[in-house]
């Protein structure tokens, strides 16, 4: 009885959520209109409530036999999840009431994908991994086909589906080839059953299959087919948000069930990702460069940083990992903040999604010109600015760890994404100006932008609690 | 000749090497898509419960359990997109799916 109580202590952050997500729903369902209006702060309490409780319990334990682990690691991602979650409410709303979509399935939608994403960042067991990533997609899927009388965005729903559930079908095809020559699906029990000397050629196919799903997850090449049409089809605020929170607990869950079940399989999926890594972000350069759609420019920024992130993968230290968390934390302000900009692009009631509809921002609007050029140089990785900070610890990460020819790819690399980010500073500072875009965008959209430009400035100087906690959470993955 | 771990793992690899070819090659209709995915989910099964019976361990089975469930609300969802789509698009042709590209 004691030790299953206190199992469940250790998930009570997800009981909270789940339940509140469930009371949400009905209250939706049965409270009727008025209830509509105050769907999204409902769910953006949710939201706090649950950081608030994972800050006070701050639940260390392994619960149900392994199979879910409660670490400083999965806390870390746990609260940049909910960061992502509560910032797309908070600026989406305005979006949704001008573009008459206003529904409470959004924030529901939204609730229950982050549920999703809270499992896989705990996740200690095959089973726990695949729950918590169908739980998280299916409400993506509905998510992205959300505008239901756009023919885009059903098409981009369309497309996320067949791909995602293929994606998953082949993990799954992975897991099952892993439990069958590992003989187990707990991942504390899986590395110590995989060692060096008994890697058969079985377990390596699970494992290639494994890491196919994973990399589709985050969008890296050569699985990154659906995330341009994705990114175009949704709503904005939707696309800001697949960007962000789904992207971090991928990635998180991708680091994890590498590191902790296959320590001694290391070589071989170090082969694998070191090739996706260079992949992802030598493609998402080349094709970015000729896009029109700010939003499909985006996207195929996120495959080239999900390249970059992979590098602290690659690595596979502590170091390593640590780079990655930080490279996300910075990620997820940086793109929420350009997404805020671009939900800011709206002239005369209509949003606009087109680049050159940027031109001369500079001299109609110069303060959101500043910040949308702080976060392009911050995304080229220019210093002092934050993404610096990010792409800095991961080729740390790389060149302690010996992977020299990565890491030099990496710096290569950079000069032609820093290309792509500065001709839209260009385009804003140099061109003849467009006719200036509607003065209403909103106290949260520009509470988000004017944030943003605040973190991406001085992080240098508040770095430090950042770096120490992201140093604390990757030390727990390594016993 | 008996029937032992071989021959199933065999079948579940011929029914994923389907599903997964019924995916990329057919360029007729979705509903084509959809049933793929739903055999990619089973040769799952298989070999799960193939694995599960020969290594005398219960959690195979169990997560064949969970996969079964996690399909059919995949198919839900599937389905309920699909409808949507249909109603702006007046057509499922797989090749008419076309209107973002780049």
């Amino acid at each position: 009885m004691s030790a299953i109580s206190s199992d469940l202590n250790a998930l009570i952050p997800e009981f909270v959520l789940a339940l509140g997500a469930m009371a949400l729903m009905m209250f939706g369902v049965y409270a009727g209109a008025a209830w509509q209006r105050i769907a999204n702060g409902a769910a953006i309490a949710l939201l706090i409530a649950t950081v608030a409780v994972l800050g006070i319990l701050q639940p260390h334990a392994v619960a149900f036999g392994g199979a879910f682990i409660a670490d400083p690691f999965a806390e870390f991602v746990k609260i940049l999840v909910i960061l992502g979650a509560v910032l797309t409410l908070f600026m989406g709303e305005s979006y949704f009431e001008r573009q008459n979509l206003q529904q409470f399935e959004f924030s529901v939608l939204v609730v229950f994908s982050v549920l999703g994403m809270m499992l896989m960042a705990s996740a200690g067991d095959f089973i726990v991994l695949y729950l918590g990533m169908e739980l998280q997609s299916l409400a993506l899927y509905v998510l992205a086909a959300f505008d239901r009388d756009n023919l885009r965005s059903t098409e981009a729903g369309l497309k996320y589906f067949i791909l995602g559930a293929l994606s998953s079908g082949m993990m799954l095809y992975g897991i099952s080839l892993i439990y069958g020559f590992a003989g187990t699906l707990t991942f504390t029990k899986v590395a110590m059953l995989v060692h060096t000397g008994n890697i058969t050629i079985g377990l390596i196919f699970g494992l290639v299959f494994l890491i196919s799903g994973l990399a589709f997850k985050v969008a890296a090449v050569p699985f990154h087919m659906w995330t341009p049409d994705v990114y175009e089809g949704a709503p904005t605020p939707i696309t800001a948000f697949f960007s962000a929170s789904p992207k971090i607990a991928a990635m998180a869950l991708f680091v994890r069930a590498m590191i902790a079940p296959f320590p001694g399989a290391v070589d071989q999926w170090r082969e694998v990702i070191y090739l996706i890594s260079i992949l992802s972000m030598v493609l998402g350069t080349v094709a970015a460069i000729g896009q029109a759609n700010i939003k499909r420019l985006m996207a195929y920024s996120s495959i080239a940083n999900m390249g970059y992130i992979l590098i602290g993968l690659v690595a596979g230290t502590v170091q390593g990992v640590e780079g990655v968390l930080v490279y996300l934390a910075i990620y997820l302000v940086t793109t929420l903040g350009t997404f805020a900009c671009i939900l800011a692009m709206r002239r005369s009631g209509h949003m606009v999604e087109n680049i050159p509809d940027l031109a001369g921002l500079a001299q109609t609007s110069p303060g959101f010109a500043f910040v949308f050029a702080m976060l392009m140089f911050s995304l080229a990785g220019i210093p002092p600015l934050a993404g610096f900070f990010g792409k800095f610890y991961v080729y740390l990460a790389a060149i302690n760890a010996g992977l020299y020819p990565l890491a030099i790819i990496g710096v290569v690399v950079s000069v032609p994404l820093a290309f792509y980010y500065l001709r839209i500073v260009k385009i804003m500072y140099m061109d003849e100006p467009a006719p200036s875009f509607d003065s209403t965008m909103g106290w949260p959209v520009a509470s988000v932008i004017t944030g943003s430009g605040i973190f991406t400035l001085f992080f240098v100087l508040g770095a430090a609690p950042l770096v120490q906690s992201a140093t604390a959470a990757a030390q727990a993955l390594f016993p | 000749m008996t029937v032992g771990l071989t021959q199933y793992l065999i079948v579940a690899a011929l029914l994923f090497t389907i599903g997964v070819f019924g995916i990329f090659v057919n360029r007729k209709n979705v509903i084509i898509i959809l049933m793929s995915i739903e055999l990619i989910l089973l040769s799952v099964n298989i070999n799960f419960v193939a694995f599960s019976v020969y290594l005398g361990n219960l959690t195979g089975q169990v997560f064949a359990l969970f996969v079964l469930t996690v399909a059919a609300a995949e198919a839900a969802i599937g389905l309920a997109i699909l409808v949507v789509y249909f109603r702006n698009r007046g057509t499922i042709a797989v090749d008419q799916i076309n209107m973002m590209k780049g």
